[in-house]
């Protein structure tokens, strides 16, 4: 059997839930408010977040595939679902320091995924908001 | 520079299956997927072909046009199909029809029909096996 050896990218969509407020302490209350309206509520409110995580590579020839999804899911499960999913984002150390705003989740995501997946196989990560906004981070 | 996709929907069967493998591998690697019975799929086919607007039309290529050559090229072939056994590029066991693959040969398929459009080239297939799921290839080796 022999695939050709091209590149292509393969990709998955997962959805979690999670909780947030975009409040930068760096700034007055009056500031924050201007900044963030209605996300800067003291409360924090949630999103129901898609993350698609697509990598790219040869495609293997034994297998037909880029990356197995089972070696994807795992990833993403172990690194990126178990620690957001039904949290509230503000509270996690990776967010100490950074306000937790749908760009920095984004970068975040890749930033997980990138340490613990193949070397060079993490393409881009989109992080969809609602169904009108989506992030999208491709390294660097 | 305009990019320019349109979608169409396919039903297909197919099996993940390695010739070359014993049972007990293809069955590691490939899990449910390698049921001999196979199983089935709403596909998603995206292309997207790239170019400028033509100054007197507007389009960079006539939609009605690039869903004719969709559905000569790929669906005909695709559809209500084993892709297994009824398309000729994953009979025999040569090509395991995964996602990435059927985004390669549709890639194949569409690429010299396309490149007889002026002024529009393939730019990407993207295939998605279920909403979640999906390949996508840019041409190249």
């Amino acid at each position: 059997m022999s695939g050709p050896a091209a590149k292509a990218y393969f990709g998955r969509r997962y959805m979690l839930s999670a909780s947030h407020r975009l409040h930068a302490d760096a700034l007055t209350a009056e500031e924050n408010r201007a900044a963030y309206g209605k996300c800067n509520n003291p409360h924090g409110h949630g999103h129901n977040y898609v993350v698609e995580v697509v990598v790219g590579g040869p495609v293997n020839s034994e297998t037909g595939m880029v990356m197995n999804l089972v070696d994807l899911d795992l990833a993403v499960q172990t690194k990126v679902l178990e620690r957001f999913d039904h949290t509230n984002l503000n509270l996690d150390s990776l967010f100490e320091d950074r306000v937790p705003t749908t760009e920095n989740l984004c970068r975040t995501v890749f930033d997980l995924l990138k340490e613990t997946l193949p070397a060079d196989s993490l393409e881009h990560v989109r992080v969809e908001e609602t169904e009108n906004n989506f992030f999208e981070c491709y390294g660097a | 520079m305009i990019l320019l996709t349109r979608r169409a929907t396919f039903s297909a069967s197919h099996y993940y299956w390695n010739e070359a493998w014993t049972a007990e591998k293809n069955e590691a690697v490939f899990g449910r997927c390698a049921n001999r019975n196979g199983h089935g799929h709403n596909y998603t086919l995206e292309v997207t072909v790239a170019g400028e607007p033509d100054p007197v039309t507007g389009f960079v290529v006539d939609l009605k046009w690039l869903k004719d050559v969709m559905e000569r090229e790929v669906l005909a072939a695709f559809d209500h199909r084993h892709l297994n056994l009824e398309v000729e590029e994953f009979g025999k066991g040569k090509l395991i029809p995964t996602t990435e693959n059927i985004a390669i040969t549709a890639w194949k398929r569409l690429a010299p029909a396309i490149k007889k459009a002026a002024g529009a080239q393939l730019s990407k297939v993207r295939v998605y096996e279920t909403p979640e799921i999906f390949a996508e290839y840019r041409g190249g080796e």
